[in-house]
Order: C-alpha cells, then sequence, then structure tokens
C-alpha cells in the first residue's frame, strides 16, 4: 500500500505552517522528514495518519493493506505514550482487544512480537520500570503488532540518550531487514536520518515546503555507526538547512 | 594556595514523610493531658469530661445494645446517600470532561450549586422526599455530589491527551478510550476528590440526623448536648471522628489497589 499526499496546505489561523506539499511514500521503504524546527514536519505526519485535518490538499492510499493488517496507519509517538496502568503484555494487548483478538490468540500474538522485538523477559513489568529505551521497544512492539502498512514515527529516538539511540537504531535496522516495513520517519537528527533513511525529504522553515529529496542508495543493513559514505549526504543536508535553522531558532514565537 | 573550605550543605528537607506511630502518639498524648488535667481539678469537670467517663458511657452504650441501634442507620444512610452522590457525580463529572456542550451547560450550574450550605436545604428536601430516609439520603447525595463533579471533570481534563491520541491512532472505539484510558488516567483524581466528598457526607449525616431521627449518631448527639451531657457528647463525636478514620483508610486501601501502578 502506497500513500499520495496532493498539494498539502495546513494553516493554525493566521500563521502558515505548510504550503503545497506532494509526496510519494513508496512501500517498504523508510522515507526521513528533516527540517527546522517549527516547519511542521510533525503536523504533516498527523495529517498523513488521519490525527489532523490539513486545511487543504489530501491524503490518499493507493492500493489494499495487506492482510491481516488491523491498523493500516500506526504511529510511534517520541514521549512512547504507554499506558503506565498497564504492563508491557497489557500495554501491547490494549490495541488487539477492540479487534475482537482474546484469548490464547492474543496471548501467542503477544508472545511472538515480544521476543521479536527482545521483550519476553519483560513482560510483565510496569512501564515506569522501564529505561526510555525499554520503553519505546515497548512502543514499536505496540505498533508491530496491529500489522501496519505504514509506520508514522515522530521523533521516535528524541527522548532518548544518544547511546540508546544508536542501540535502538540497530534494532529498527534489524526489523526492518528481516521484514521491510513501510515507515515515514520524522526527526530533526540527520544523523537518524542517513542511517535509517532510504529517502530524506528535506522541508523548509514556516511555512514548510519541499526542498529537496535527497537519496541514499546505501542498503541499511550496511549502513554503520560514523559509516563515511553517509557523511557527505549528511553533510548536504545541513548545508541545506542550516540557514533556515539559524532563522528558525532565532524567531520570535507568536502564541 | 589556601586550605579548601568545606562547602556547607543547603540542601534536603522540603519533603515531609509519614512517620509511623507518631500520629498515635499524638492522640495518646492528648487524651493523657485531658485525664491528668481533669483528675487533678486543674481543668474543670464543666469544662471538659474526664476521658475515662467517656469511655465508661462508651462501654455503656456498647452494653446498651444502643450503639449498633445508633450506628447502623446512620452507616445506611451513609452508604445509600454517598454511593448515590458520588456514583451520579462520577457519571456527570466525566460527561462535562468530554462534551464541549454538557461542559458549558453544567459547569456554571455546579459552580452555583457548590457554595449553598446542602443544610439550608434540608427543609426543602423533607417536602420532597418526606422526613424519613428520603430526605437524608437526598441531602448526603447533593451534598457528595458537587465536590465530586467538580473532581472528576478535573482529573478527566488531566488526563494525558497524547494518550488519547494514542487510542484514537489505534482506531480504539470511542468507549474503549473512556473505559481504559479516561477512566484509568482519572483515577487519582477522582479518589483524591472522594476523600473530600465523604468527610462531607459524614457532616451531612449528622446535619441530617438532627432534623427528625429517632436514631443515629446525630440524634444522639443532640440529644446529648440539649442535655449538656458532655461525656455522651464526646462519646457521638469520637464515634464520628472514628467514622472518619474509617473512611480514610478505606479509600486509602482503594488508592493502594487501584493506583498500584503508581507506587
Amino acid at each position: 500500500m502506497d500513500i499520495h499526499l496532493s498539494n498539502i496546505s495546513h494553516r493554525y489561523d493566521a500563521t502558515e505552517v505548510m504550503r503545497d506539499i506532494s509526496l510519494e511514500i513508496p512501500s517498504s521503504r523508510i522515507l526521513c522528514i528533516v527540517g527546522p524546527s517549527g516547519c511542521g514536519k510533525s503536523t504533516l505526519l498527523r495529517i498523513i495518519g488521519g490525527l489532523e485535518r490539513p486545511s487543504a490538499g489530501e491524503v490518499g492510499q493507493i492500493g489494499d493493506p495487506p492482510e491481516g493488517c488491523l491498523n493500516p496507519l500506526t504511529y510511534v509517538f517520541q514521549d512512547f505514550a504507554l499506558l503506565p496502568w498497564r504492563t508491557v503484555e497489557g500495554n501491547i494487548s490494549l490495541v488487539l482487544e477492540d479487534h475482537g483478538i482474546d484469548g490464547a490468540k492474543k496471548q501467542s500474538i503477544i508472545a511472538d512480537v515480544l521476543a521479536r522485538t527482545k521483550l519476553s523477559d519483560f513482560a510483565k513489568a510496569l512501564p515506569k520500570q522501564l529505561s526510555g529505551g525499554m520503553k519505546q521497544r515497548v512502543a514499536i512492539a505496540r505498533a508491530l503488532v496491529v500489522n501496519p502498512a505504514v509506520m508514522l514515527m515522530d521523533e521516535p529516538l528524541s527522548a532518548l540518550d544518544s547511546q540508546t539511540r544508536e542501540l535502538l537504531m540497530d534494532d529498527l535496522i534489524a526489523l526492518w531487514t528481516r521484514t521491510p516495513f513501510t515507515a515515514v520517519y520524522v526527526t530533526h537528527n540527520l544523523a537518524e536520518a542517513v542511517r535509517l533513511g532510504h529517502q530524506i525529504v528535506v522541508l523548509s522553515r514556516r511555512p514548510g515546503e519541499i526542498r529537496e529529496i535527497v537519496e541514499i542508495d546505501k542498503p541499511l543493513s550496511e549502513r554503520t555507526f560514523g559509516d563515511p559514505d553517509l557523511e557527505a549526504p549528511q553533510r548536504h543536508l545541513w548545508d541545506l538547512m542550516r540557514e533556515e535553522a539559524r532563522a528558525a531558532d532565532a524567531e520570535l514565537i507568536h502564541v | 594556595m589556601s586550605e579548601p573550605r568545606p562547602v556547607s550543605f543547603r540542601g534536603g528537607g522540603f519533603a515531609p514523610k509519614s512517620v509511623r506511630w507518631i500520629g498515635a502518639v499524638v492522640f495518646i498524648a492528648l487524651i493523657a493531658v485531658a485525664e491528668i488535667g481533669t483528675q487533678t481539678g486543674w481543668i474543670s469537670a464543666l469544662t471538659l469530661p474526664k476521658p475515662s467517663d467517656v469511655l465508661d458511657t462508651f462501654v455503656q452504650l456498647y452494653q446498651s445494645g444502643l450503639l449498633w441501634k445508633h450506628l447502623t442507620p446512620s452507616l445506611t444512610r451513609l452508604l445509600v446517600g454517598a454511593l448515590l452522590g458520588v456514583s451520579v457525580g462520577i457519571s456527570v463529572g466525566v460527561l462535562i470532561g468530554l462534551f464541549s456542550y454538557i461542559r458549558s451547560g453544567l459547569v456554571p450550574l455546579v459552580a452555583a450549586i457548590f457554595p449553598i450550605p446542602k443544610i439550608a436545604l434540608l427543609p426543602l428536601f423533607v417536602i420532597w422526599f418526606g422526613i424519613d430516609e428520603g430526605s437524608k439520603y437526598a441531602l448526603i447525595a447533593f451534598g457528595t455530589f458537587t465536590p465530586t463533579v467538580v473532581a472528576t471533570y478535573g482529573a478527566v481534563d488531566n488526563v494525558d491527551r497524547t494518550l488519547i491520541r494514542m487510542g484514537q491512532s489505534f482506531g480504539l472505539s470511542w468507549w474503549s478510550i473512556v473505559r481504559k484510558i479516561v477512566l484509568p488516567g482519572a483515577m487519582p483524581g477522582i479518589l483524591s476528590g472522594l476523600r473530600i466528598s465523604l468527610a462531607i457526607a459524614i457532616i451531612l449525616l449528622v446535619a441530617a440526623e438532627m432534623l427528625g431521627a429517632e436514631y443515629g449518631i446525630g440524634a444522639y448527639i443532640l440529644e446529648a448536648g440539649s442535655l449538656y451531657d458532655l461525656e455522651r457528647l464526646f462519646v457521638g463525636v469520637a464515634i464520628l471522628s472514628l467514622l472518619g478514620i474509617g473512611v480514610s483508610a478505606a479509600i486509602g486501601a482503594i488508592e493502594r489497589y487501584l493506583l498500584r501502578w503508581r507506587n
């Protein structure tokens, strides 16, 4: 299933947040969206998944979601969004219960996804007992369990320290290599973008427009920490963004 | 190079903890002072009854079987009234927390009802619900309703919106979101509101029983008061205090069970 964005524009009252964004999201690839703060990248992600309505333009699905898909457009949030009163198991169970999956079938699905994300030992733990990295692994497991057609990842590693971030990037790459999934990955971290993105969309500052789409051909599994091949694209991204990031930083916020 | 001077400690404090038994020690000390004072005549018998006499009166009350005769109707009134007020209050509070029109319509109404001393409405309730149990239930229910509503919608407002968005993003039904995300998320606020509501319920119980009740703690206290029988008055008051402690302990137990994910 592909996602097609046509001429998305969005404004909050008098503020124009993004303008005329058209984009193809091809399946089984990771598309990163980067841009200076306030360029509306998270808003765009909320629009793609139907959590927010664009002022103009339209998001379309091309083709049908895969067999057994419970929730075609599934988010992974920056702040994990785990229910603190449910265990790891319970948090994953939450998104199955509404689809009438219960009993032994539910248990086996949960056990399977926990094994895939190496969380089996934590099934009975409460979120507050887990480190940030573990919490995000649970959130990723919860997203995977519904067999999404597209994963919408909103700065999923931004709340984590840099070492945990490296570990989780390796995990994401391993998961993708095993079964390629489609993802839209919003981040402000260029190192993450060049490690995980097949395509990197650079947005301009507010109102956000697409400035350039950078393709990186090197297979994900061959990209490594401090990869010299990724240095050039990362520098290119930074050159594109530097001035705008500076301007965005110096901007007064009108609320 | 001069000698290093130690950096003086200036952190700490501002983190009160509850120390076991200190509460009981304060109670015992106060009662002991009263007992010694009245025994020695330093406190005159007119000012304060002897704690030991109060205890004797209580034992007599218990032995005569009158204790349960007073306590049973009181507890029933408290239970029925508070259950009515709290359950309607939580439902209305959740509705106010979820729907714009209900919120706009009811918040000013609740704000208008809240400061009315419910005791002042007792004659009205007698006309509406009769002099019997009905008016007493209504008074307690009405008195617990308003604080419960305010606590509940405040608690619903404070539920983390990102959790609700998460529920929506996974396609959970409206009812599932309310049941599995909003209600558990609001539970800490609802329970702390319940502490206030139930204390008010005890106050109103006594008020209701002072008007037209043959049996009940309130009636017992009123009778003792009109006779200036300080021993019996204090027995009644002590029973109310114990009732308050009991209710508070019960909510504490409910909190420990329902909010065990927090500790």
